[in-house]
This record gives C-alpha cells, sequence and structure tokens, in this order.
C-alpha cells in the first residue's frame, strides 16, 4: 500500500494529503469513486501529477493506466500546473458561429500560446471548452472565475494583456 | 432455457434466450462484419460495423449489443447498411496511417480483409496521417499507434482474461491513444506480465513481435482460454 511518501514533497509541509485522504475515507476507497477524487485532488493541489494519480489509484484499488485515461479524458483534469490566471475560451456552436474561433487565435498569437498551454512566466493559462450553457451572451469567455458574455478580440487581449502586466 | 423465435433476413430463426444478435446471426451462418468484437470478451459496441435494421426501430442497432427478442424482424444486409459499413471503413484506413504494403499485418489484417471483401479500392476521405509515435520498449513487441484502430480489444483482453489491466485508453477523439500504466513506455510497465495476449488479438499491425515480418494472430485462442479456466476442458 503507498504511504505518504509516495506524494511529492515540493509544497511545504500542509494538510493537502490529509483532506486527500479525508476524501477517499468518506467514499470508503470505493473504485467508482475515482472522478470525485480526482476533482478533490485537483481542488487542492491545483492539477493532478504523477504521482497523485498513482497514489490515487493505489488507493482506490483502480489501475494507473484507467486513472490515467480518466484523468485525460475529461477537459476538466489537467495534468499540468495551470498558470495564475485562467482564461477559458467557449468553442461551443452558438459562440463559434459568433467567432470565438478568431478571439481563440488573436490570444493565442498575442501570447504565444496553444490551446491547453501556459504562459513559460506561469501568469496565463488558454483553455477552451465545449459550451458553458450561456449561450445567449455568445460569444463567452471565462477570466478566472468570472463569465464574460459578447466578448470581441479586443476585450479579450485587453484583459489578457492587463494580468501579464501586473500578475 | 427457453428460446426465443426472431426474423433475420426474412428467415425464422431461433435464439438462446440473452443472445445477441450478433451470437444469433453467426449460430446460423448468417455474416455480419465485425471489428471490435472478439469472440470470449466483453462487447463494447464501438466499431459500429456490425450495424443491423430492426424494424419498428427508427436507428440503427449494433448487432453485438442488442439483445434478440421474441418476433424482432431484423436485416443484416441492406444497401443502406453496406454503404454505411463502408464508410466506417474508408474512414478508419484515413484516420491513421494503413499503408498495407509495409506493414507487418499485411494478408493477416483484420481491417485489410474487411476493405477487401466490401470492395473498399479508393478512400474518400483525405487521410490524417498524424504521424503518431511507436512503442518499441518493450523487449518483445512493438506497439504502433499510426496502426491502432481503437476497438480497444488488446485493453479487454488485459484486464479480462490477464488481469493485469495494463492498457487502457487516454484522451478523447482523435486523440485517443492506446497507454500502458500512466502513459509510461511498455517496457518500464510495472502491471505487464509479458503474456503476449493483446499482440494476438489486435486486428491489425498496431501490436507485432519484432523481428518478424508477419503477425501471429490467433481467433480461438481466447476461446479456448477460458474454456480451460471455467470449465477445465483444454479444447484446443
Amino acid at each position: 500500500m503507498a504511504t505518504a511518501a509516495a506524494l511529492p514533497t515540493k509544497a511545504p509541509a500542509d494538510n493537502r494529503l490529509k483532506m486527500l485522504d479525508a476524501a477517499m475515507t468518506r467514499h470508503r476507497h470505493q473504485p467508482d469513486a475515482l472522478i470525485e477524487i480526482l476533482h478533490t485532488a485537483q481542488e487542492l493541489y491545483g492539477y493532478l501529477d504523477l504521482d497523485c494519480l498513482k497514489y490515487v489509484g493505489r488507493c482506490l484499488k483502480v489501475p494507473p493506466s484507467r486513472v490515467y485515461g480518466v484523468a485525460t479524458f475529461y477537459n476538466v483534469f489537467t495534468l499540468k500546473p495551470r498558470g495564475e490566471h485562467t482564461c477559458v475560451v467557449c468553442l461551443g456552436t452558438a459562440c463559434y458561429v459568433k467567432g470565438t474561433a478568431t478571439i481563440l487565435s488573436a490570444l493565442e498569437r498575442e501570447h504565444h500560446l496553444e490551446v491547453g498551454g501556459t504562459t513559460p512566466d506561469g501568469t496565463l493559462s488558454l483553455v477552451s471548452a465545449r459550451c458553458l450553457g450561456a449561450c445567449g451572451l455568445a460569444p463567452v469567455l471565462v477570466f478566472d472565475q468570472e463569465i464574460a458574455g459578447r466578448v470581441t478580440a479586443e476585450t479579450a487581449l485587453a484583459r489578457t494583456r492587463n494580468w501579464m502586466e501586473q500578475p | 432455457m427457453s428460446v426465443t423465435t426472431l426474423t433475420m433476413n426474412g428467415t425464422l430463426v431461433s435464439a438462446a434466450e440473452g443472445a445477441t444478435l450478433l451470437a444469433v446471426a453467426r449460430e446460423h451462418h448468417i455474416p455480419i462484419p465485425t471489428l471490435c468484437h472478439f469472440e470470449g470478451l466483453s462487447e463494447v459496441g464501438a466499431c459500429r460495423l456490425c450495424l443491423v435494421e430492426v424494424e419498428g426501430s427508427n436507428r440503427l442497432q449494433a448487432a453485438c449489443m442488442t439483445k434478440a427478442v421474441e418476433g424482432m424482424t431484423v436485416t443484416t444486409n441492406s444497401e443502406t447498411l453496406r454503404s454505411y459499413r463502408r464508410q466506417i471503413v474508408e474512414l478508419l484506413l484515413a484516420e491513421r496511417n494503413h499503408v498495407c504494403a509495409v506493414c507487418v499485418a499485411n494478408h493477416t489484417c483484420e481491417l485489410q480483409n474487411l476493405a477487401v471483401s466490401m470492395g473498399v479500392h479508393h478512400v474518400r476521405y483525405e487521410p490524417q496521417a498524424p504521424q503518431l509515435s511507436m512503442d518499441a520498449s518493450h523487449p518483445r513487441w512493438i506497439l504502433d499507434h499510426n496502426r491502432c484502430v481503437l476497438c480497444t480489444r488488446c485493453v479487454r483482453v488485459c484486464d479480462e482474461i490477464e488481469g493485469a489491466h495494463t492498457w487502457d485508453l487516454m484522451g478523447r477523439g482523435r486523440h485517443t491513444l492506446v497507454i500502458s500504466d500512466l502513459h509510461e513506455p511498455w517496457g518500464q510497465s510495472e502491471s505487464c506480465t509479458s503474456c503476449g495476449k493483446c499482440v494476438r488479438v489486435c486486428p491489425t499491425g498496431a501490436l507485432f513481435e519484432k523481428g518478424t515480418s508477419a503477425t501471429n494472430k490467433d481467433p480461438h485462442f481466447v476461446t479456448y482460454l477460458k474454456m480451460a479456466r471455467e470449465q477445465k476442458l483444454w479444447n484446443r
């Protein structure tokens, strides 16, 4: 059985591992709680690294390949640390028709990023999503946790430039 | 055990209760093309080649996943079905890299056989040719993602027969890949028992033995293994 040592010790001693263990205990270490636990792990650590996936897999008695498969299947999970700020571009049908593809490529060009990437200084992550359920506001972007409707390439660039200038 | 009676291609056929349409068709020597189906493994209904028409349903049903029901009327071969199946094979051929002339599975490949039997001479779609990697880290076998059709036979045989669950799928859509453990090189996998079952069930040249020019396929060995394990009958 894996011990606490299986997790990276990069971060200062904290109780995040304890909270992860508590979440798993709450689910009685049932294999079908995998997605739930991955959510908890990502909330705690900000992303899912390989040691964390291995640890969760062992504790829930799920093979590592399945844990990795689930973590890469769902867009909400990320295996790389996210930047300090996140910009989500909706590529759902309504937003796409209203031109989010242009906004996305403008952002990619401006920050030399590809979708799913993070700037080298760790300030900005660019993410895409399939429909946020706010089609009436199309085109929709999410700046950190805040939803912005009827966005243009200019306003999107202004927001992200602002982040880049004062991280 | 009660018996179900249904009509398949205009003839009355009998089926054991709970049997799938595919099993019924096979029993009565009615050909239905398949790719992800493998005798002895669970069904996933992924390839959609076994689609059949069921009277009273306006959508096509995968024969491997649909249970035979009393009084059902099924058509396994029609112009629509042939055109869809052909299209599926063409899409599979276009999705990755299937150049038969330089493939180890040439002449033993199930995808190639399907294409030949359906008369697929040309592929109408632009080849995606995604330039995927190969994993040759295992001492005996090679995994070539470029030839993979994502049928998940290797994943299922590893999980259900060997019990190791080394393989699984990662990602989604066109970025889906078969991976071992945490997307680690196969040769470094801690869970792999090097039993070689995945290589034997692979329908294409995605999994093959090093140093060979032709792969060794054996469509009956999983059934044999299951019988041996569950009924103690080594019926080879």
